[in-house]
């Protein structure tokens, strides 16, 4: 446990001892399956057990205008929908942060959170009683007048983001409040006197010191969002075309591991590279934003 | 903006308005849930055609199946607690060493290890749940091949799921762990050496009830996410699933309300161990 005290052999023993499980772990769950993933995604059937290398598989994705459109509608459902959770969720963070007082603040942050405790299904259960033909909202719709017959508020684009954007919201109000009370008032006032308005605030002091939390924010709910699969389906129904459906539809449906591993590379060099230009563009170091989530 | 500025009174009026639509959007889908778990009809719609219990009782004499009839439904909630269970006594072991790994230890290559172990957050679940799947199915065709091993628990199943899952919430408990262990005062545990403790005996009697608090934060954490996890499990399941891929495929067939009644109990369970949590960290760090 020690590395300032007892003998060097037993120090080295130690950090073998502790160093065994977390490579296993890392390499055995995450490192061999990916490569293994990408060697899979780089194979081709020729025959039963016959493979040869090939980039088949990538050629199919970019052939076949389905999958790409498929994939680029979930990268840009998933940038909207996070957009979307930020503009939610800031004025929150920022009455939590900076004007619910003491106790009060701690009461509302925890009522924030109390949803994120139930699961994800049983929030989408919820939104498909109170959207659905024969559901609450369209049945209210109807007693006010507004709708003649009940309309069907599921499977369209708009409710898959407030599915999504619901189940996002607390990856982002948890950094947004902790980068927002680290910021001093005093600084907001010296503005203010300064001749500062909302806007410029906002712009020049807010916004720039409340980048890292945001940066991680997003990272999180974006990364989420496009590896979603339970609201998409259920509320979209069968038009909700999210890639991670066209995933397992090759890898348990129709049982094509070749294809469904390049499917599974490219969403993860999507996500990846998404993560790697929120780090660049705000200039921070990944493992901070991680802890910070 | 903040208290200490003037705020003019359509800001406040706005401000608050705002909140009460936040909360009525954040618990309008709970409470929906729960309330037509009680309807007297078939389906969780409306009209509201009375309350009952049927949900939870019901049995074949009434024609209906409630919670605690369905058999189907218990079983998927004893799988997905048995699966939780292992999830959540991997990941605090794991998570253990490896905080005191990363925080103790001095080896080469620390830098890109604690690189690594974060890893596991940003890859999203559908794609560990398929490499996961796909290695565990090359490694057993390979084992099966050369030495005519048939090993069950590397094809989809109750192992690989709790596999899968572990792989990305030992990375939680890990942060949550080490976290706690680097603002300990490494002073306590030279004192107790001075006084002649041995390692053991100091690891037991200092370190690890100083850990506590982490130790149980991140197993609670870990069930949780274990319970509720759908992506990786999706995946990896096999002959038996686990409650969030039961209730998602009832849900696709329209279910009863038979569903509402679970929610409310995961609700209520959740919610219990969310409350006792909050208590014991409460008094402490406020």
């Amino acid at each position: 446990m020690d590395d300032t005290a007892g003998p060097a052999w037993q120090r080295r023993l130690m950090v073998g001892l502790l160093l065994a499980p977390a490579l296993l772990w890392l390499f055995a769950l995450i490192v061999l399956p990916h490569v293994d993933l990408a060697l899979l995604s780089f194979r081709e059937r020729t025959a039963p057990r016959q493979y040869v290398t090939s980039i088949a598989q990538y050629r199919t994705f970019f052939g076949e205008p389905l999958y790409w459109h498929i994939f680029v509608r979930t990268a840009v459902m998933s940038v909207i929908s996070t957009v979307l959770t930020l503009l939610i969720a800031f004025p929150v963070a920022w009455t939590i942060a900076k004007l619910a007082r003491g106790r009060l603040g701690t009461l509302l942050f925890i009522v924030c959170l109390i949803p994120f405790w139930v699961s994800e299904t049983v929030r989408t259960l919820g939104w498909m009683i109170l959207l659905r033909e024969s559901g609450v909202l369209p049945g209210i719709l109807v007693h006010l007048g507004l709708t003649a017959v009940p309309v069907e508020l599921l499977y369209h684009d708009a409710t898959i983001l407030v599915g999504l954007v619901y189940t996002s919201l607390l990856f982002m109000v948890v950094p947004l409040v902790s980068s927002l009370e680290s910021l001093d008032n005093s600084l907001i006032e010296a503005a203010y006197d300064l001749g500062g308005n909302g806007l410029s605030i906002l712009r020049q002091i807010v916004i720039p010191h409340a980048l890292p939390g945001i940066t991680a924010g997003c990272i999180v709910v974006f990364m989420l969002t496009l590896g979603n699969y339970l609201t998409p389906t259920l509320l979209g129904g069968t038009s909700s075309q999210w890639f991670t459906e066209q995933i397992y539809t090759q890898f348990i449906t129709r049982f094509n591991w070749e294809q469904g591993a390049a499917f599974g590379f490219l969403l993860l060099a999507l996500s990846t590279s998404m993560v790697w230009l929120g780090l660049k563009l705000s200039g921070q170091r990944f493992s901070d934003v991680m802890r910070r989530t | 903006m903040i208290p200490s500025l003037p705020r003019p009174a359509w800001l406040r009026a706005g401000t608050a308005l705002y909140l009460v639509a936040f909360l009525v959007f954040l618990f309008l889908p709970l409470i929906t849930v729960a309330v037509f778990a009680f309807n007297d009809a078939a389906y969780p719609a409306p009209p509201w055609h009375g309350f009952t219990l049927d949900w939870f009782l019901g049995n074949e004499a009434k024609a209906r199946t409630g919670l605690f009839g369905d058999e189907e439904l218990l079983g998927s909630i004893w799988t997905s607690f048995e699966v939780a269970c292992a999830v959540t006594l991997l990941s605090v072991v794991i998570g253990t060493t490896n905080a005191f790994l990363m925080e103790r230890g001095r080896f080469w290559g620390k830098q890109a290890l604690s690189v690594m172990m974060l890893a596991p957050l940003v890859i999203p679940g559908v794609i560990l749940g398929i490499s996961i799947l796909a290695f565990a199915s090359r490694v057993a065709d390979v084992l099966n091949d050369t030495f005519g091993l048939e090993l069950d628990f590397l094809r989809p199943g109750l192992p690989l799921v709790v596999l899968g899952q572990f792989s990305y919430i030992a990375a939680i408990a890990t942060l949550t762990i080490s976290a706690r262990l680097k603002r300990f005062d490494r002073t306590l545990e030279e004192a107790a050496y001075n006084l002649g403790a041995s390692r053991p005996a100091v690891l037991w009697t200092v370190t690890l009830p100083y850990l506590r608090p982490a130790l149980i934060g991140s197993a609670a954490i870990a069930f949780l996410m274990s319970f509720e996890n759908f992506n990786t499990t999706l995946m990896l399941v096999g002959a038996d699933s686990p409650l969030t891929i039961m209730m998602y495929g009832r849900m696709r067939e329209g279910a009863t309300p038979v569903l509402n009644a679970v929610s409310l109990f995961l609700m209520v369970a959740s919610a219990v161990l969310a409350l006792s949590l909050l208590r014991r960290s409460g008094p402490r760090e406020g």
